[in-house]
């Protein structure tokens, strides 16, 4: 009975384990670059979801009575070619440039895990033919393998994403490859397997949650590489073409007028720079909180 | 070492077979009739129908795929529907400029990202640290056309420093140089510094302190002597990219580089240029990977023993 009270004393004693999310959440608001980011991306996010309801100014409106005017109390960032408010159109093209950089990453993501946990499970042909797949794609540089994609499928919203997305499969595959292949030799996935799991509850409940931390820190960043990719397409005139403004379409189109209205290549330019920024700040911030070993 | 050689030679034989098949099959997957496409919407049926048969497009795959190979070897790549003349007489004279700005863009970003990656680990935790990591990740953010245009509009328009666009001076090379240096030099920075801080907890650097060795000696004769390795492997990985980054730098400045002639082959739809050009870049970039594998294991034995 004694016994029993000091061990019951002892437990007591001992500091109450820490939540593992509480423990993030604590060494990630260390990093301020990291929070700023979010704060900025959260921001981002909002308008593109109700920026659109508030603004000022339609969009696609044209006012030929303002082209090409500089910053003014009216016209906050100016006018472009047709009199329209630019900052009504780089609030409205954020959710196009952002729908598309995030479609085509979440496409990328969903097919590479698929394709790692596959070929890190089962081995064999399985492995092989996902790993030469990989390596033929990593043999194009990212940008050169979306032009050439969008080459072949034509300009497009869908296509741009497409184009993208294929470019993001490979680094997704190998990444949850190598994490199944060390998490599958984990002793709780062999208590799985002796129970009696099948194939695909073990791959799907077992292994890929170990696989997630690994896959988080890409993920974020490879949504700045996707809007810098989906810019430039739309920069090179093989992007989403539709009549809803896009970042890069933006400054593709301010180019021509370097001269006279210098704010319609600055404006545009700055927000891809700002937000392909903040999620690879976001995404060093991430990886330094997930993985203490890298400073 | 000779093995190893051999094996990696090898092991990227099936890796451009798929490549160029792939390639080869560019063609074929554009939606709709390829002879039509090349013959031009206002073609007749006939004329389609020569295509064809000249292009070998009524043969089975195959067999083109063969032709095709038979092609690149004797380095017949068909003709460019542009100017009517071989797509090897298109490319060729596109080399030039896009050369000279890899080699100046690779030469500048190495040494400013080696520069500022090593005073970053010297200076870990300071200011200065955070100052060199700030451009660095701005570097890796920033869109090349967007800081093309910028420079442009700063050094050329407003103070008249350097030309617009084209290559006709040594002056003409300095803005899209920095344009397309930008990339690289951000990740050499960053690279260089990681190597150098886990270089630097090693005991061979303590004991050069402990020996009294001036510091500026131990972090560039023991420290970074030991991340050298490394750091020109990742700059030669990086030139395949660099390469092939010269469509955006060469559509901004205008430059009549590769880049710019894929860009302006895939608008005139002259998809034999587009093809030998996909071929070119995916090409160079596995065989400087290939080479700089080799290099690197020559100089690391860990690797090549692995």
């Amino acid at each position: 009975m004694a016994e029993e009270s000091v061990v019951r004393q002892s437990a007591e004693e001992l500091p109450k384990p820490k939540s593992p999310y509480k423990e993030f959440a604590r060494k990630f608001l260390k990093r301020k670059a990291a929070v700023v980011s979010l704060i900025f991306i959260i921001v981002l996010a909002l308008v593109a979801i109700f920026g659109p309801m508030v603004i000022r100014y339609n969009p696609n409106a044209a006012d030929y009575t303002a082209l090409l005017q500089g910053p003014s109390p009216k016209h906050i960032w100016g006018t472009d070619e047709f009199g329209r408010d630019v900052f009504a159109r780089l609030i409205a093209g954020t959710r196009l440039s952002l729908s598309v950089a995030l479609g085509s990453v979440v496409v990328g993501t969903a097919i590479g895990i698929i394709l790692g946990l596959l070929a890190g499970f089962y081995g064999g042909i399985v492995d092989s033919i996902v790993m030469r797949g990989s390596d033929i794609l990593f043999a194009f540089p990212d940008i050169l393998l979306a032009i050439a994609i969008v080459a072949i499928l034509g300009p497009g919203v869908i296509n741009v994403v497409i184009a993208v997305a294929v470019f993001t499969v490979p680094s997704f595959a190998r990444i949850i490859r190598s994490a199944t292949l060390e998490v599958k030799e984990a002793p709780y996935v062999e208590v799985a397997r002796s129970i009696g799991c099948t194939n695909s509850r073990i791959l799907w409940k077992h292994i890929f949650p170990g696989t997630v931390q690994s896959m988080i820190v890409n993920f974020t960043m490879r949504i700045g590489t996707a809007i810098l990719a989906s810019s430039s397409l739309s920069f090179l005139g093989f992007g989403a073409n539709v009549t809803e403004p896009d970042w890069g379409t933006m400054l593709s189109q301010g180019r021509n007028y370097l001269n006279t209205a210098p704010h319609m290549v600055l404006c545009p330019g700055l927000l891809i720079f700002l937000t392909v920024l903040a999620f690879n700040l976001l995404g060093d911030g991430l990886r330094d909180t997930l993985d203490p070993k890298i400073k | 070492m000779g093995r190893y050689v051999v094996k990696r030679i090898l092991g990227t034989i099936p890796l451009l077979l798929a490549i160029t098949f792939l390639i080869f099959m560019f063609i074929h997957l554009i939606p709709g009739d390829p002879a039509r496409l090349l013959a031009g919407i206002d073609a007749t049926d006939q004329e389609v129908e020569t295509i064809r048969e000249q292009l070998g497009l009524n043969q089975p795959l195959l067999v083109q795929y063969g032709e095709y190979m038979k092609g690149l070897f004797t380095g017949d790549l068909g003709n460019s529907v542009k100017n009517n003349a071989t797509v090897m007489a298109t490319i060729l004279p596109r080399f030039k400029p896009t050369i000279i700005l890899t080699i100046t863009s690779m030469i500048w970003a190495t040494i400013l990202g080696v520069f500022l990656g090593i005073i970053a680990a010297v200076r870990r935790g300071k200011p200065l640290d955070y100052f060199c990591m700030i451009i660095a990740i701005s570097g890796i953010s920033v869109p090349g056309f967007w800081l093309g245009l910028e420079l442009i509009q700063i050094f050329s328009v407003n103070l008249g420093w350097f030309p617009t666009a084209g290559l006709e001076t040594a002056r003409s090379y300095v803005l899209p140089s920095i344009t397309m240096g930008c990339g690289i030099m951000a990740i050499l920075a960053r690279f260089t510094r990681s190597s150098m801080l886990e270089n630097m907890k090693e005991d061979y650097v303590r004991t050069a302190r402990a020996k009294g060795l001036s510091e500026p000696a131990v972090i560039m004769k023991c420290a970074f002597r030991n991340s050298l390795i490394e750091v020109v492997t990742v700059a030669s990985l990086q030139i395949g990219g660099l390469l092939s980054g010269s469509v955006m730098t060469e559509t901004v400045f205008s430059i009549p580089g590769l880049g710019r002639l894929l860009v302006d082959s895939i608008n005139y739809r002259d998809y034999k240029v587009v093809q030998a050009l996909l071929l070119f870049f995916a090409l160079e970039y596995i065989i400087i990977n290939l080479i700089t594998d080799i290099v690197y294991g020559f100089l690391n034995p860990k690797i090549r023993y692995s």
